[in-house]
């Protein structure tokens, strides 16, 4: 495969949208401007399990601006209700407390949250179970993983290799609940007129929604049209379609020819948008004398709901992570009456390399070896999941630079042995993986405006993450022109459909879409062509994923200062250097890796979300209580990347980075920690109280 | 949100009788608090009264050698003041330690002092709360309850109060003026909050119409030593897990006086005066300040998810002492 690199590629282009942004003139999905809207604001259950009895809106309905309440009486019947997330207000069933059961729309958000506020609804409550925990007797394994991984993994003997070891280790880390909260809510503005259907929707899927709502709504797929220009973060939270949008296209259905806005409150992102599920996770580790692991085991429980199966693939990365004489992964969930779990950045990768690298600093310490020296002895030379070798892994050349850059040198591994005041100083390092996926589906126009420009149109969504400008750089490569030749149209499902922005997947793939859309405009019109010529493509096949297993790797190393009167952490500094393949555009994958780690930081050390069992939801729905890190929380964020030729993954040689940098980070993070302390907390987050003696 | 009618008053007089015959009514000074509860619908006035232009917004020297703040005075001003850093810099730290920047402009003195517990069950209009709806029960005392008190709290109640400017307030004994229906009153600042006990709805002592119009600090010199140290779940922009005002006057190694009160544990701001009291008169060392605090800390009780505050606030409380005894 080619891997021909013009000019654009590898260039710190400023964001192409940065100054619409900067001005506030970019417009996401809530602030498309339409013609005299109606706003919605949704009715939550209040009980976790049972049916609603009774709903009066007879307030609500006398309120002067309300225009209708809608409820499971009175709701669009759906074409589909086979997912139990989507078909909302189908029956009075209900199946975990902040589900939809039904919406308020009127003229003014105001009055909709008023009048919402109005509405009486008594249930036939029934008991239910929220409470998640390792000692349910009703686990049970799912028949497959997220992303089609298979549930359990098992090669040679794993309890012989364990009973054999010299050194061993058998420990439990658990990670909680999560909440995605990208700083822009979910939002929809949907407009139902003679049978079209118009949605300007936050998502990272134009395509993947309008597949959804014509599924759900009947309609056929070209009388929907998804507009996502625009969209201020998603984290996984907006790549699966969820139940507000199927609630404002109803309320779109019923009130035909005026649009419904709708956009969720801070509150409501913890109910109805995913979540990343709680992680308990075992984790059973043997080596011989020379500290080379003879047998690695991950058992994971996690939670799904009991409406709708997802099947978090915690345990993934160890399936391919080191060289080990045995191996066993397995998941297990527990059902319950809970909202619908989902992607959060690195499903599967984020809470199991937790686990994973935490093992493997306490294993080195173990063994007597340095932790960068103990994983570079376990390095594998092939991927044991597949068999095959990689296109390319440099971990070790990672951890290796990362320890040159970070100062790892003359580490005296022994806990608590640093102190500057009150404060403990420790340092700590982890592994990251993540994989190269490619989704199926995505098609590229190419088309020639005249005076040397081109339009290069694909249905692909930025969510903030720089594809506009990233996009752009490939074009211009792939077309042989400047960056200013290319007229990038994106966020429409007008323009030829994209694949979710999800997987870390969305330049591999629409990156090489591009390029084989600019072979076959160059194949068919040549270097000199008229205004007009067009060429058009879907994402060609790339034969090497047979021969070859593409992931990306990288290493990320903390220092913690932890104040010994109080269990205060800060995190004073942060390495990271990764093997991403080729950098498309530095200066927004660095800001991305930034994001990446920082969020790292926060799973280890703040996120949390408080499920009341009794209750049977998140009681710290909002930021003063939900907490991410502050500003005051980041501190040196030092991000590289070495050179990495990949020729195998994509025609840019480029790997996804989307996830990546929460992958490990958060390892790093609790290592530190336990290299300040001599205190190693096993569950996350790692806040003041569970260092306090 | 409900609606509500909005209010200018001419004066304070005028703002104290539009609430007097208006029992829904409430002041809006900053409203960084309260807005935010009326979206929510825990609180729901019918009429809010617009105290924020009607109080003094500066801060003047008392003919004692004490400070007169209005109450009208921004957080981020009082925060800045220079007779407030020199003299009582306690307070200055509390304020920067609470809330951000933004919110510091608008957040007034008056109304620092009123804010509600941030409770997560408090905040949550579908789960049972005494201090919301009284009668309904307590959902903290056996649920999330890691925030709570381990001081002075009742089986209605556990909540805490979260106001950092509060607790320095408290150890450097403020007096709040207030005026309402029946005239002007002083209350010291221990009297100004009030434990749950079967009322855990009334968070302080004023009665429905009085508006605090200023805030008094005393002349004591030793103030000027002050500290305020608070810790929390992330380095900014969190609500205290135990915070500690402290002033400490200490003469050849031994302590003359001694003020600290405790955010984060109780109801109110809680006064340490079993430490303050053990204090006076011993050598200021470490030791003798962990068990001054323990003194204090023997009548904690914790709950579920909240006993690492006992040392926490002990630790917290020896550090603070040792800080100003070897700053000064």
């Amino acid at each position: 495969m080619s891997t021909a690199i013009g000019g654009a590629i590898g260039a710190p282009l400023d964001r192409i949208e940065g100054p619409q942004k900067a001005t506030g003139t970019a417009t996401y999905a809530y602030e498309h401007p339409v013609e005299n809207p109606l706003y919605l604001y949704a009715l939550h259950s209040d009980v976790a399990r049972g049916r609603v009895e009774r709903i009066d809106a007879a307030a609500a309905e006398a309120l002067p601006g309300v225009i209708a309440v809608i409820s499971h009486q009175n709701a669009p019947r759906l074409a589909d209700t086979r997912d139990g997330e989507l078909a909302i207000l189908q029956s009075d069933e209900v199946a975990f407390r902040g589900q939809y059961i039904g919406a308020v729309v009127a003229e003014t958000f105001e009055v909709a949250r008023h009048a919402a506020s109005l509405v009486r609804v008594s249930y036939g409550e029934q008991p239910h179970d929220a409470a998640f925990g390792p000692e349910r007797n009703d686990l049970y394994a799912p028949d497959r993983l997220n992303a089609g991984f298979a549930t359990d993994t098992e090669e040679g003997d794993v309890d012989a290799a364990l009973a054999a070891a010299a050194v061993t280790l058998d420990e439990t880390y658990t990670t909680p609940m999560e909440h995605n909260n990208p700083m822009e809510p979910h939002t929809t503005v949907a407009l139902w007129e003679a049978g079209d259907l118009t949605l300007y929707e936050s998502t990272q899927g134009a395509h993947t929604a309008r597949r959804a709502m014509a599924r759900l709504f009947g309609l056929d797929r070209n009388r929907v049209r998804v507009v996502a220009m625009h969209v201020g973060g998603g984290f996984g939270s907006k790549g699966l379609p969820h139940a507000n949008t199927v609630l404002a296209v109803m309320a779109a259905q019923v009130v035909e020819g005026r649009p419904i806005k709708f956009a969720l409150t801070r509150q409501q992102m913890f109910s109805c948008v995913g979540y990343r599920t709680p992680t308990v996770q075992r984790i059973r580790l043997g080596a011989d004398e020379d500290g080379r692991l003879t047998s690695t085991s991950h058992d994971v429980i996690e939670q799904t709901s009991r409406i709708k199966e997802f099947a978090e693939q915690t345990a993934y990365a160890t399936r391919t992570m080191y060289a080990t004489g045995t191996r066993r992964t397995t998941h297990r969930l527990a059902a319950l009456d809970v909202p619908v779990p989902s992607w959060m950045r690195a499903p599967g990768e984020a809470p199991g390399m937790y686990a994973l690298e935490a093992a493997m600093d306490e294993m080195a310490a173990k063994c007597d070896l340095d932790p960068i020296e103990f994983r570079v002895r376990n390095e594998p030379g092939f991927d044991a999941e597949t068999g095959l070798p990689y296109s390319s892994r440099n971990l070790v050349a990672c951890l290796r630079e990362g320890a040159l850059r970070f100062g790892w040198e003359d580490r005296d591994p022994t806990p608590r042995a640093r102190r500057e005041g009150r404060w403990l100083v420790g340092t700590g390092v982890a592994s990251a993986t993540y994989p190269v996926f490619r989704l199926p589906g995505s098609r590229v126009r190419v088309r020639y405006r005249g005076e040397g420009r081109y339009a290069v149109e694909i249905g692909a969504v930025d969510i903030g993450t720089g594809t506009w400008t990233a996009l752009t750089q490939i074009a211009a490569d792939a077309l042989g022109v400047g960056v200013a030749n290319i007229d990038l149209r994106i966020g429409d499902t007008e323009l030829p459909q994209a694949s979710v922005a999800g997987g870390s997947s969305g330049i591999t793939v629409w990156g090489s879409t591009i390029f084989e859309a600019a072979r076959a405009f160059r194949e068919r019109h040549g270097q000199d062509p008229s205004e007009g010529d067009t060429a058009e493509a879907g994402t060609p096949e790339n034969a090497e994923t047979e021969n070859y297993a593409m992931h990306a790797f990288g290493a990320y190393f903390a220092e913690a200062r932890v104040n010994e009167d109080t269990g205060e952490v800060r995190i004073p500094r942060m390495t990271g250097v990764l093997a991403v393949g080729n950098v498309i555009n530095p200066k927004t994958a660095r800001s991305q890796l930034i994001g990446g780690m920082t969020m790292g930081l926060g799973m280890a050390l703040h996120e949390e979300s408080l499920v009341d069992p009794r209750f049977g939801h998140v009681v710290n729905h909002d930021f003063a209580e939900y907490h991410i890190p502050t500003n005051a929380d980041v501190g040196e964020m030092d991000v590289a990347w070495i050179d990495e030729d990949d020729p195998h993954v994509n025609p840019m040689g480029s790997k996804g980075i989307g996830e990546i940098g929460i992958c490990g980070s958060p390892a790093a993070v609790a290592n530190a920690v336990y290299h300040a302390t001599g205190i190693r907390v096993r569950d996350l987050p790692i806040t003041p109280d569970k260092l306090l003696g | 949100m409900r609606p509500y009618a909005y209010v200018r008053a001419r004066d304070v007089e005028g703002a104290v009788a539009a609430l007097a015959g208006a029992p829904n009514a409430a002041f809006l000074a900053g409203g960084t608090n309260l807005v935010d509860l009326m979206k929510l619908g825990v609180e729901t006035p019918d009429v809010l009264v617009d105290v924020r232009r009607l109080t003094s917004d500066r801060v003047e020297d008392l003919d004692d050698g004490g400070l007169r703040i209005g109450a009208a005075v921004p957080n981020s001003d009082l925060a800045a003041d220079r007779k407030v850093r020199t003299r009582y810099p306690a307070l200055s730290e509390a304020l920067l330690s609470g809330a951000s920047g933004q919110l510091r402009n608008l957040a007034t003195t008056g109304g620092n002092f009123l804010q509600r517990t941030r409770c997560v069950y408090f905040y949550d209009t579908t789960t049972p709360c005494n201090k919301r709806e009284p009668g309904s029960g307590c959902s903290a005392v056996e649920g999330h309850n890691k925030n709570h008190a381990i001081l002075g709290a009742s089986q209605h109640c556990v909540a805490t109060h979260p106001s950092d400017m509060a607790v320095a307030m408290a150890a450097l004994d403020a007096f709040v003026n207030v005026q309402g229906p029946d005239g002007e009153r002083r209350v010291p600042i221990e009297e100004l909050h009030r434990l749950p006990g079967d009322e855990p709805q009334s968070d302080t002592t004023l009665r429905h119409g009085e508006l605090i119009t200023s805030v008094d600090l005393p002349p004591l010199g030793f103030l000027s030593n002050s500290k305020y140290r608070k810790v929390r779940d992330r380095a900014s922009y969190a609500f205290a897990l135990v915070s500690v005002a402290a002033a400490l006057e200490v003469e050849g190694g031994v302590v003359s006086d001694a003020r600290i009160a405790l955010g984060g544990v109780a109801h109110k701001p809680w006064r340490a005066t079993k430490t303050e009291e053990a204090l006076r008169g011993e050598p200021a060392s470490g030791d003798n300040f962990r068990a001054a605090a323990d003194i204090e800390l023997e009548d904690a009780k914790p709950l579920r998810d909240n006993a690492f505050k006992i040392p926490l606030a002990r630790n917290l409380i020896a550090r603070t002492l040792l800080d100003l005894t070897e700053e000064r």
